[in-house]
């Protein structure tokens, strides 16, 4: 029983970063750059729901929905700014942009809100639901977190392959030039994909801070390597992949603080991501790189 | 006379340029610092910093072997100073009844901590090379945090009986007289400080000998024959697996040096300390400074050491002015309109230079 209760809070734990995984990987799918600031834009997003929380005394869905307008709007503006720009450049130069954006975050945080960790109230009421006579009992917010990670891959998943967006957005992964030729906006897909990615990363961090409620300008960092791990582990770009390298990881990483050494739970985590990928080099679900002679 | 002057001739020729300018930056930077230094011109602060600059400087010059000449994305340069940082200690604190020299302790311990670096960077680089593109960087990224996280569980002391190990859990059991020498997630404490910016110096010449030799050698261009296109270099001979682990292994010795150094400079250090945001710090100066480009690094290493102190004055706003100077150096420097400008610009420039010449 209590390994069905490490399985259900792994899962738990798992489905945050799926939420989070899934925008870092449909940017690179799209732009093909991993957005490093992705972690920090969720930070934001945690501030934004918590000033609307406790300062405006919001209920819970409209802060929600504050936050996740506040993150759409902050990630359209990186990318407009900072990443556009770079369209053209190398690989590495969009990263260490991405970085830039990413300390510039945080230490913007750290201005406008101080260093000190603030604690948020949990968004989900306190209570459990008991199962097979009290020995398995699961708290709502646990359910909650599961649902909502289920309902935003329904969701995506239907917009991805049933609306013109989504098929210009799958155009635009597949090939640029060829959507260009064909009509698409290009730039404008991409500001979507990062509305998306961005505003959906609000509920990752809603969620997240109402399981462990310390609230700080750093609180993106940890989540954000551990999401993009997810990602490349279900292969990056693929956004079933990251859904399932998202639930497999948190499982992981709950199973092994459980039953092998908390202080080794990331070692563990990470040992398990290159063993994966030493068996299949571009992910659980990743398409296969075909080189061309 | 003549002979000086082909000599001369020779160090400022096309090819190798940029070796000797490295060079001459380097023991141009010590003398001033020197001079500084002598004068008492130099604050406690600006002190503080230059053995770190030296460290930062060598794990960004073996990064740049790998990122930039060898084109391997590598996100866990910070573990590698890491074995290298305890390994110093644990060198240094054991030899420290048997060698009272602290230069020659020093450098044992530097050449300890280049080994164990290079060991495990052969051990990591037999699974990471075999991946590719942004694969390989997050497995880096990986083996990083691991390596942080195996050093923040382990537990090192040195009796009279010798070492004495433990994991997880402190167990050790010290006989009188002993010391421990690594303390979990407390990391060295009570190291003695022996590092000196001399001896960075002289790392930091050691690692541009080595890496410019290997860039200038038979090796150096099948590594970056590899990293230009792999299919090719396979197909003219080039044992592309053994060439890329040659750039990957002594990267990783750079980085094991520099931590060693880095950690004999400070009495206390954790083993937090090396994290990922150490690597990416490392590789933005390899990236400012230029992929490939040894002398950039250089500059940028100092640059940006030297950036956040300089802002200072600034308080708290020194870190966002730091990252938006970052993303403006890079916008600017990588788009292609202001490129196309800045290529108008030089054109006329020379243009005008060719007509007064012609007036003339």
């Amino acid at each position: 029983m209590a390994f069905l209760s490490y399985l259900i809070n792994g899962l738990s734990l798992g489905s945050v970063y799926a939420i989070i995984a899934l925008g870092y990987t449909m940017v690179y799918g799209i732009a093909k750059m991993l957005n490093f600031a992705h972690g920090d834009i969720m930070m934001v997003g945690a501030y934004v729901a918590f000033f609307a929380l406790n300062s405006f005394g919001l209920p819970v869905i409209p802060s929600v929905l504050l936050a996740m307008l506040a993150c759409t709007v902050l990630g359209v503006v990186i990318e407009r700014l900072a990443y556009r720009p770079l369209r053209q450049a190398p690989s590495l130069a969009v990263l260490i942009t991405a970085i830039g954006v990413s300390y510039f975050l945080q230490n913007g945080a750290q201005l406008l809100w101080s260093s000190s960790t603030k604690v948020f109230p949990s968004v989900v009421p306190a209570g459990s639901v008991q199962l097979f006579g009290g020995q398995l009992s699961i708290s709502y917010l646990t359910i909650v977190t599961i649902l909502i990670c289920i309902a935003v891959m329904i969701c995506l998943t239907l917009f991805i392959n049933r609306t013109r967006t989504g098929k210009a957005m799958r155009a635009c992964a597949e090939d640029k030039g060829a959507a260009v030729l064909m009509g698409i906006n290009v730039d404008r897909i991409i500001s979507i994909t990062f509305a998306i990615g961005s505003g959906i990363a609000a509920i990752a961090a809603v969620l997240l801070c109402s399981t462990y409620p310390s609230l700080s300008p750093t609180l993106g960092s940890m989540p954000g390597i551990k999401a993009f791990t997810a990602a490349v582990f279900g292969g990056i770009g693929s956004i079933p992949g990251a859904f399932l390298g998202g639930l497999l990881l948190g499982v992981i990483e709950i199973l092994s603080k459980a039953y092998i050494s908390t202080q080794l739970s990331d070692a563990i985590v990470f040992a398990v991501l290159i063993i994966v990928l030493l068996i299949k080099p571009t992910g659980l679900l990743g398409r296969k790189i075909s080189e061309k002679v | 006379m003549k002979k000086i002057k082909s000599f001369f001739r020779a160090l400022f020729d096309r090819k190798v340029r940029s070796r000797t300018i490295s060079f001459l930056i380097v023991i141009l930077g010590y003398i001033v610092v020197e001079i500084l230094l002598k004068s008492g011109n130099l604050s406690s602060m600006f002190q503080s910093l230059l053995v770190p600059v030296t460290c930062y400087m060598v794990a960004a010059l073996g990064l740049n072997l790998n990122v930039g000449v060898s084109g391997e994305l590598n996100l866990g340069q910070a573990g590698f100073m890491s074995l290298g940082a305890f390994m110093g200690v644990c060198v240094s604190g054991a030899l420290a009844p048997v060698v009272s020299n602290t230069l020659l302790r020093l450098l044992l311990a530097i050449v300890c901590g280049a080994l164990i670096a290079s060991v495990f960077g052969f051990l990591i680089g037999v699974p990471v090379l075999k991946l590719q593109g942004d694969y390989l960087a997050i497995v880096t990224l990986a083996f990083g945090e691991i390596i942080k996280s195996l050093i923040n569980n382990l537990y090192i002391g040195f009796d009279a009986n010798g070492f004495q190990f433990s994991f997880v859990e402190n167990k050790l059991k010290l006989a009188p007289g002993g010391k421990a020498l690594i303390n979990g997630p407390m990391g060295a404490t009570g190291t003695q400080r022996i590092a000196t910016f001399t001896v960075g110096i002289i790392l930091v010449l050691a690692a541009l000998i080595v890496i410019y030799n290997i860039m200038y050698s038979r090796s150096g261009r099948a590594i970056q024959a590899c990293r230009d296109n792999r299919i090719a270099a396979e197909s003219v001979g080039i044992h592309v697996a053994n060439t890329k682990m040659l750039a990957f292994v002594i990267s990783a010795a750079l980085a094991g040096a520099a931590g060693a150094l880095y950690g004999l400079n400070y009495s206390t250090l954790v083993p937090a300390k090396f994290d990922f945001n150490l690597s990416i710090l490392i590789l933005v100066y390899v990236v400012l400074g230029g992929l490939g480009n040894m002398t950039g690094t250089i500059i940028s290493t100092i640059i940006l050491v030297l950036l956040p102190e300089l802002l200072r004055g600034l308080q708290d706003y020194r870190m966002l002015i730091y990252a938006i100077v970052l993303i403006l150096m890079m916008i600017l420097s990588n788009n292609a309109k202001v490129r196309e400008f800045a290529e108008s610009m030089k054109q006329k420039l020379t243009s005008r230079k060719r007509e007064e010449a012609a007036n003339e």
